[in-house]
């Protein structure tokens, strides 16, 4: 091992097995090819559970059907039926756990964002019921006089 | 001057040094690969019937809420573009914070905090078209990943591993949908993955949720008594830019030539 020719083999066996060392103790065990092939599914495989793993926020109005039959049922009759609980209510979080985490958004925004009239007869838009929120009773909010829940019905009573 | 038995002995040394430096580097087996390949389960596929849409904003509003999409950051998973076509032939395109507050002003944003009025006689057409993550069956954003980062599962989601992504963004440039994007906290790509932990609970994706017009609906190709798959197979359907080859798996009903 005294030649000038073998010395650098040398070296360049000990660069490929420190490479080789390295990657074995900074690669996790479960990274490797997925179902999609090489060129889609190379990865950390244990990262798909982990997606996974998050937490659900909203929890869909079925899940408020359990406590709250009553506002559930006034919902699925009134013209808002297709709107879910959380879409005003905030989502569920750790309700009823922790009451708190519920924000109710009860502002004339909230109720623009379908109500303010836009002339667009080729989209769902232009058929909706709608009003000039510049015009419409400004500075008072919707529920006022609209009950969310069921707009045919009076509002809050201040 | 080499002897034949010395010139044979170091070639075969040489040879046999190399082989093994390259065993030891095998980083795949193509049998297991193929083998891993099954077309069973789920593949997971969106419909939009941009005709239902009203531009509500309420499912641009629900994703960040539901996927930690900072809220006041101009950036979100998916967006709700609105379109204004005038009888002088111009289409008019805006979409305001993602329309994460709707569309409640009859004005086009044309940036800097300015509204472009347009008169209600002069339009021609005008509608909204939500977008979000086509979830390719060829994804150039995985192509493009220089470290496995962002990867295609068999259920067909592009996820995005945030332990191994670099943020060196070329998923963000290659894309030519440009539905990535840096996610504010985690300085790490960022796109819709079909709410993967809803969908794989048998819930449906935030934004489905929140659509209260039907406009939104995610769905299993795989599955032929699936409606979302009766609808893809047997009326027309369109996808976003074709011509490049990724072959998208968001299908729209109702798409306008104008939509880009």
């Amino acid at each position: 091992m005294k030649s000038h020719v073998w010395r650098p083999l040398v070296v360049v066996l000990a660069v490929i097995a420190l490479v080789l060392v390295a990657r074995e103790v900074l690669v996790p065990a479960d990274f490797g090819i997925g179902a999609r092939g090489y060129m889609y599914g190379w990865h950390r495989a244990g990262n798909e559970q982990q997606w996974k793993d998050v937490k659900v926020k909203y929890k869909t109005a079925a899940f408020c059907k359990d406590c709250h039959p009553d506002k559930y049922d006034e919902m699925k009759e009134s013209p808002h039926r297709n709107i879910n609980c959380e879409n005003c209510h905030g989502p569920a979080l750790n309700h009823p756990d922790d009451p708190k985490s519920l924000t109710i958004d009860r502002s004339r925004e909230l109720c623009a964002r379908c109500h303010t009239r836009l002339p667009y007869p080729n989209s769902g838009r232009g058929v909706m019921k709608g009003i000039d929120p510049k015009t419409h009773n400004v500075g008072l909010d919707c529920v006022t006089c609209h009950w969310p829940h069921d707009p045919r019905k009076e509002g809050h009573k201040r | 001057m080499i002897s034949r038995r010395s010139f044979c002995k170091k070639s075969l040394l040489i040879a046999g040094g190399l082989a093994i430096p390259l065993s030891c580097l095998e980083l795949f087996d193509p049998k297991r690969l193929l083998a891993e390949k099954d077309e069973k389960g789920a593949r997971w596929v969106f419909l939009v019937d941009t005709r239902k849409c009203v531009g509500c904003g309420f499912c641009v509003k629900g994703c960040k809420v539901e996927n930690e999409v900072p809220y006041d950051a101009n950036v979100t998973r998916t967006w709700v573009e609105r379109y204004v076509v005038t009888k002088d032939g111009k289409t008019h395109i805006d979409s305001p914070k993602g329309a994460r507050d709707g569309f409640p002003n009859k004005g086009i944003d044309i940036g800097h905090g300015k509204l472009e009025e347009i008169k209600d006689e002069d339009i021609e057409k005008a509608f909204f078209v939500p977008k979000l993550c086509n979830q390719c069956d060829n994804p150039p954003c995985v192509q493009v990943c220089p470290v496995g980062a962002t990867y295609q599962t068999a259920d067909g989601v592009v996820l995005v591993d945030r332990k191994w992504c670099i943020g060196c963004g070329y998923c963000i440039m290659g894309c030519p949908y440009g539905v990535r994007f840096f996610h504010p906290v985690f300085h790490v790509a960022e796109k819709c993955n079909f709410c993967y932990h809803r969908i794989t609970k048998g819930m449906q994706t935030a934004c489905v949720d929140s659509c209260a017009f039907g406009a939104r609906r995610v769905g299993n190709l795989r599955d032929p008594e699936d409606p979302v798959t009766k609808v893809i197979m047997t009326e027309r359907v369109n996808v976003l830019k074709e011509e490049y080859g990724t072959k998208p798996q968001v299908f729209y009903l109702g798409l306008s030539k104008e939509v880009k």
